[in-house]
């Protein structure tokens, strides 16, 4: 069974339709994305399965539980974390405090240091910074924090929006690296991503979404290839 | 002196980038600051003891403009009812000392004449007494009052709370009437500097006022830098939705941080009663003003701001009776606010994201 199965979910902005009936499936071990166009609904899936918005139809399944109707404060109980579009991170708190707040439900010390040193293992550099107030580093070093803070919570799903937005071309090569170490350590990943480039290059699969709709899902290699995917977001005419 | 510290440092760093406005402002201050030094120097013991008790005043504002801060800080949302929950403390802090409630006596009134130990006791029950009903009361009004309006226009939200501030106060008048009530004389008038000098005044009172406060503010302190729920509170207060995501219970959180402002409020009230021997129903409203201004003038949102801004607001209230004359006291209080906010839109301590209501991140 999938580890996250979404059925033909509707979200809603007000009146706005979002989500016109999106499906999707993880397997678990699997890293995933979505691509598309700015207002495609992939942040809007993400939020959707987070909970941060309840989708009006449809069904969400993950790890064999239906979760559309969980507010998103149990989500991360459930297992799943994620670094949101624009990060949000705490800014005017630490480092090493927002890194704390990724443990947040977590009450086992040694466990938490444990995880702590691997953020800190994939992310030399916060190491180096956990007593600086958050919101003072650059932005790369937001994005790592962001991932990292996910990753406190030792999730099952992580959920990753746009982690290449206003990088420079080396700092996305280095966390895409870093994205793959950590599905490599055993975290099923979603990702979300406009570089579709990068993107297709660590996924297995792809779906891609236009005006709240999936209209391609394959794997990663055949999406490359496919003309149509080629023209409209890997860059090539 | 506190107070010209704080508000040259406020303006200096505008005025080297600035007009002729804010010269003027500065020259103002300027000639203020050595009128007072003029006067201290020919009264300096008068001035110190002054000073103190700009002090002692400012530190109930500051525990009621804490409040204030708290609420704005997680919400964006002015707590017009805080002044009158203020209110309702100082009528629970009497209500307990008089050993009666709804018509039932349960124990012999605590006043001026019970034992030393029996005034102990009531003065700390009735602070126990006020800080949890004022908390459970300000939990009420944000359950009630606020927490359905959470994703309504900014406007209604407003008028919910100037509604629970007018509601709060009829309470109170209903409860204890119209007129001013004396509150027991449990805490000596007489110097607590007696046994060393004459010329230096520093009641009794004003003692226990700062011996109730310093503890209040350290433990409120240590509960929002170091505690799991302090921090979960930090969290909410910057970005509602990411905080979600950590697994932290914003509603909850919103609730606890009424509680805590409800706590202090209420401690406020029984003080201010027992500091003034008075209290009366639209207390509140008085008291709530200054508490609110001195939040904005701090920073709103800041918490060391809100403490800064009830010394500054209780130091110039002070002086401006002594050496200007009570009837221009409100005047200055105010004329300082402005002159402040002209130049430091954001407050003494507060950073821009929070007088701009921290707009990108709500959602």
């Amino acid at each position: 069974m999938a580890l996250l199965e979404v059925q033909d979910i509707h979200s809603y902005y007000g009146h706005i339709h979002a989500l016109r009936g999106v499906s999707l499936t993880v397997e678990k071990g699997e890293v995933v994305t979505l691509i598309g166009s700015n207002g495609a609904g992939k942040t809007t899936t993400l939020r959707s399965i987070h909970g941060v918005l309840t989708p009006r139809e449809g069904r969400i399944v993950f790890d064999g539980e239906e979760i559309q109707n969980v507010p998103p404060h149990d989500m991360i109980e459930r297992g799943i974390a994620q670094s949101p579009e624009g990060r949000k991170i705490f800014s005017r708190m630490t480092v090493l405090e927002n890194l704390e707040m990724g443990a947040y439900h977590r009450n086992d010390g040694v466990g938490i240091q444990q995880d702590m040193d691997r953020v800190f293992d994939l992310f030399p550099r916060l190491r180096e910074r956990t007593k600086q107030e958050a919101g003072t580093m650059s932005g790369g070093e937001q994005q790592m924090l962001a991932i990292g803070r996910a990753l406190m919570s030792r999730p099952k799903l992580l959920l990753l929006d746009e982690p290449s937005m206003g990088l420079a071309p080396v700092l996305v090569e280095r966390i895409f690296q870093v994205i793959r170490e950590i599905n490599e350590q055993g975290t099923t990943i979603l990702l979300v991503e406009q570089n579709a480039n990068v993107a297709l290059e660590i996924a297995s699969r792809g779906y891609v979404l236009e005006t709240g709709r999936v209209v391609n899902a394959a794997p990663a290699a055949l999406l490359r290839q496919d003309p149509k995917v080629r023209e409209a977001y890997l860059g090539e005419v | 002196m506190s107070m010209v510290e704080a508000k040259q440092g406020g303006l200096l760093d505008s005025v080297r980038s600035s007009s002729w406005q804010s010269r003027i402002a500065v020259a103002v201050v300027a000639v203020l600051v050595v009128v007072l030094l003029f006067q201290a120097a020919q009264d300096p013991a008068q001035f110190v003891s002054q000073l103190l008790v700009g002090i002692t005043n400012g530190a109930i504002i500051a525990l009621i403009a804490l409040g204030y801060t708290l609420v704005y800080g997680i919400v964006e949302l002015i707590n017009f009812a805080h002044g009158d929950n203020f209110m309702l403390g100082s009528f629970v802090g009497l209500t307990v000392l008089s050993g009666t409630f709804l018509g039932l006596g349960f124990f012999a009134p605590i006043g001026g004449d019970s034992g030393a130990a029996l005034q102990i006791v009531g003065v700390v029950f009735a602070l126990v007494a006020a800080m949890a009903i004022c908390g459970l009361i300000n939990v009420g009004i944000e359950r009630i009052a606020y927490k359905p309006l959470r994703n309504a226009p900014r406007l209604a939200v407003l008028i919910t709370a100037i509604g629970m501030s007018f509601i709060l106060q009829n309470i109170g008048l209903v409860w204890k009437g119209a007129s001013q009530i004396p509150f027991p004389s449990l805490i000596p008038d007489g110097n607590a500097l007696g046994a060393f000098t004459d010329a230096l005044v520093y009641r009794w009172k004003d003692l226990f006022i700062i011996l109730v406060t310093i503890p209040l503010l350290l433990a409120l302190s240590y509960f929002v830098q170091r505690t799991k729920q302090g921090k979960a509170m930090r969290a909410v207060a910057q970005d509602k939705e990411a905080a979600a995501m950590m697994g932290i219970n914003v509603d909850r959180t919103i609730a606890v941080t009424f509680l805590l402002g409800g706590i202090l409020a209420g401690a406020a009230g029984v003080m201010f009663g027992l500091f003034n021997g008075t209290t009366v129903f639209n207390v509140g409203f008085r008291q709530g003003l200054f508490a609110f201004t001195a939040a904005v003038l701090g920073g709103i949102g800041n918490l060391t701001g809100a403490v800064v801004g009830g010394i500054l607001i209780g130091v110039i209230g002070a002086m401006s009776d002594q050496y200007v004359g009570v009837r221009w006291t409100e005047i200055m209080i105010f004329t300082v606010l402005i002159l402040v906010l002209v130049f430091r839109p954001q407050g003494l301590l507060g950073d821009r994201s929070s007088v701009q209501g921290g707009g990108g991140e709500r959602t």
